[in-house]
């Protein structure tokens, strides 16, 4: 695949903060189109995934905002017809290459979905599964990595006690944990969260936005959500997507509290969508 | 009383009429079902219980004329056929399995092997003991063990085969692509993960195929034939339960008879618990 270099192309309206350039930038994605089949799903997006810092994607049902965050793990790729166009460049290296290796990409960063996923076997297992794909520990390290995983997702106390239960046992808010846990034991740069609270109670999407605000600290994350809440409460920037465009994208509180565009205002006031 | 309610009434009522007829054949229906069933096991108990003895389990089939006598050879010979039969057909079964339901999918060579299971599922089983007979016992110029085994392997592969493909299309996809998103090879979310998530059902699938196949005679006719004998050489005719209840339930002698039904109540009796550890394992699935 020839790759296009286009340097012209920018975010449509650049962020102000002072932090946005080019070394702090985890994921750079340039005229990314996306179709499914002749569906064109994602036309022309171009921004920035800065380095340790929460971007939220908002926008109506079907607007491609999950979409976009399945090219960036390359998720689509498990599908036929399915097909990215542009760059997205991580470490300097364009992963929509078709020689990208796809299992090491995904090690390197993780994906966190609607609806909890535990594997069927230990909760143990469950994060030591990941970590054994790609490292060789020892049983004393294996274990330390598991309290260490479980201490960041913030269900060690929970779950110290029932190691070798089943990962099913746990309620959804916990397997939600457990999954971003499981995760983050793979030590990637980045974590996508794919609507994580959607599928559970406010207490349990409290934990996780708490745990969100933790994370940011260590790791990249992109969340796509459809609670402007949530996106207003724990992100750091705001993609606003609209029918596979990106009309709006920039710093949390500029886009919630002055947007440039009418669209982006239109459905943060609740007039649209 | 108003003119709509009475019409109300009487559509009520002819809708409990017919309620009443439906349910009436519905429950007819289903006492016929059961009573043949339960007259076939009842006599299958009383006869059979009256033969079975230690003997039963310690001396060979007898000889013509000859008193006493038990059906060891059959057992052991049924065991033998049987547990070979699922050292093969287990793992064949599984590994199409997988690749219809991960790895093939929609591809054409899928579908055939889907449709060539499924009329290997329906076809009758005395045509796959022709076709081991011609294949191997015509060839060899005798009957043996292992060309049973071989019948009966055929029989119970497009078994395990549906059932596993079935129990792991069930696994939802989500559980798969979270394996991915880790960084996990195909193989590995294939057999780590959806195979494992999918495990109770094609442990039952693996489990109906078997008592499926302990019952079997036809195929066993043409290939083990029998042996009057004690042996264990899967080479040689083998004795086996099915084909020795259907020479001895016809033979003119009383005590082989009466083995006959304690050999068909042995292989219900061993059907029934399979089916029972069947369910077991299902339940234990819909658990989660």
């Amino acid at each position: 695949m020839e790759i296009k270099l286009n340097v012209q192309s920018e975010s449509k309206s650049a962020p102000t903060d002072s932090r946005l350039n080019s070394n702090n930038n985890a994921l750079e994605i340039r005229d990314l189109n996306f179709y499914y089949g002749s569906y064109h799903a994602l036309k022309n997006i171009n921004f920035n995934v800065m380095d340790k810092r929460v971007t939220a994607f908002i926008g109506p049902s079907g607007c491609g905002k999950s979409t976009l965050l399945r090219t960036l793990n390359r998720m689509y790729d498990l599908y036929p017809h399915q097909v990215a166009k542009g760059e997205i460049n991580f470490h300097g290296e364009n992963i929509l290459n078709p020689k990208q290796d796809l299992n090491l990409l995904r090690s390197r960063i993780g994906m966190v979905f609607q609806k909890p996923t535990p594997f069927p076997m230990s909760i143990y297992d469950n994060i030591a599964f990941g970590v054994r794909l790609y490292e060789n520990l020892s049983k004393p390290q294996m274990d330390e990595r598991v309290e260490w995983a479980l201490t960041k997702a913030a269900i060690w106390t929970e779950t110290k006690d029932k190691l070798n239960q089943s990962g099913l046992s746990l309620s959804g808010g916990q397997q939600q944990r457990l999954c971003i846990a499981r995760v983050i034991a793979n030590k990637p740069d980045i974590l996508l969260l794919d609507e994580p609270t959607s599928a559970l109670d406010p207490i349990s999407t409290g934990k996780i936005e708490e745990l969100i605000h933790e994370l940011k600290n260590d790791y990249t994350i992109a969340i796509v959500t459809h609670n402007m809440q949530q996106a207003a409460r724990c992100s750091d920037f705001t993609a606003y997507m609209y029918l596979g465009e990106l009309i709006e994208f920039g710093q949390t509180d500029e886009i919630f509290v002055k947007p440039q565009r009418k669209e982006t205002e239109d459905y943060i006031t609740g007039r649209f969508g | 009383m108003s003119d709509a309610l009475s019409i109300k009434k009487s559509i009520l009522a002819k809708r409990k009429s017919i309620n009443g007829i439906a349910l009436t054949l519905c429950m007819l229906a289903m006492i016929i079902g059961m009573f043949f069933l339960l007259w076939i096991l009842s006599v299958l108990f009383i006869k059979g219980f009256s033969s079975i003895s230690w003997a039963m389990f310690t001396a060979s089939t007898p000889a013509p004329g000859t008193a006493g006598g038990g059906l060891q050879n059959a057992i052991i010979g049924s065991l033998l056929m049987v547990g070979s039969c699922t050292l093969v057909s287990t793992p064949i079964g599984l590994m199409a399995g997988i690749y219809l339901s991960e790895y093939g999918d929609k591809s054409r060579i899928a579908s055939i092997t889907r449709f060539v299971t499924d009329i290997m599922l329906s076809a009758p089983s005395i045509v796959i003991g022709l076709f081991v007979y011609a294949l191997v016992v015509a060839q060899a110029q005798h009957f043996s063990g292992w060309a049973g085994s071989m019948a009966l392997t055929l029989i119970a592969i497009p078994v395990v085969v549906r059932t596993t493909e079935n129990m792991l299309r069930l696994v939802p996809g989500s559980l798969r692509e979270a394996g991915y998103a880790l960084g996990a090879p195909k193989w590995k979310v294939s057999l780590m993960i959806v195979l494992r998530a999918a495990k109770s059902g094609v442990m039952t699938g693996v489990l109906l195929a078997l008592a499926r196949v302990s019952g079997e005679t036809a195929p066993l006719l043409f290939t083990a034939l029998s042996n009057q004998f004690y042996s264990v050489n899967m080479n040689a005719p083998l004795a086996n339960l099915p084909v020795v209840i259907f020479q001895f339930a016809m033979s003119p002698y009383d005590n082989w008879v009466g083995l006959a039904w304690g050999g068909a109540l042995l292989i219900t009796l061993g059907v029934l618990s399979l089916n029972i550890l069947a369910r077991v394992f299902l339940r234990e699935k819909n658990k989660g």
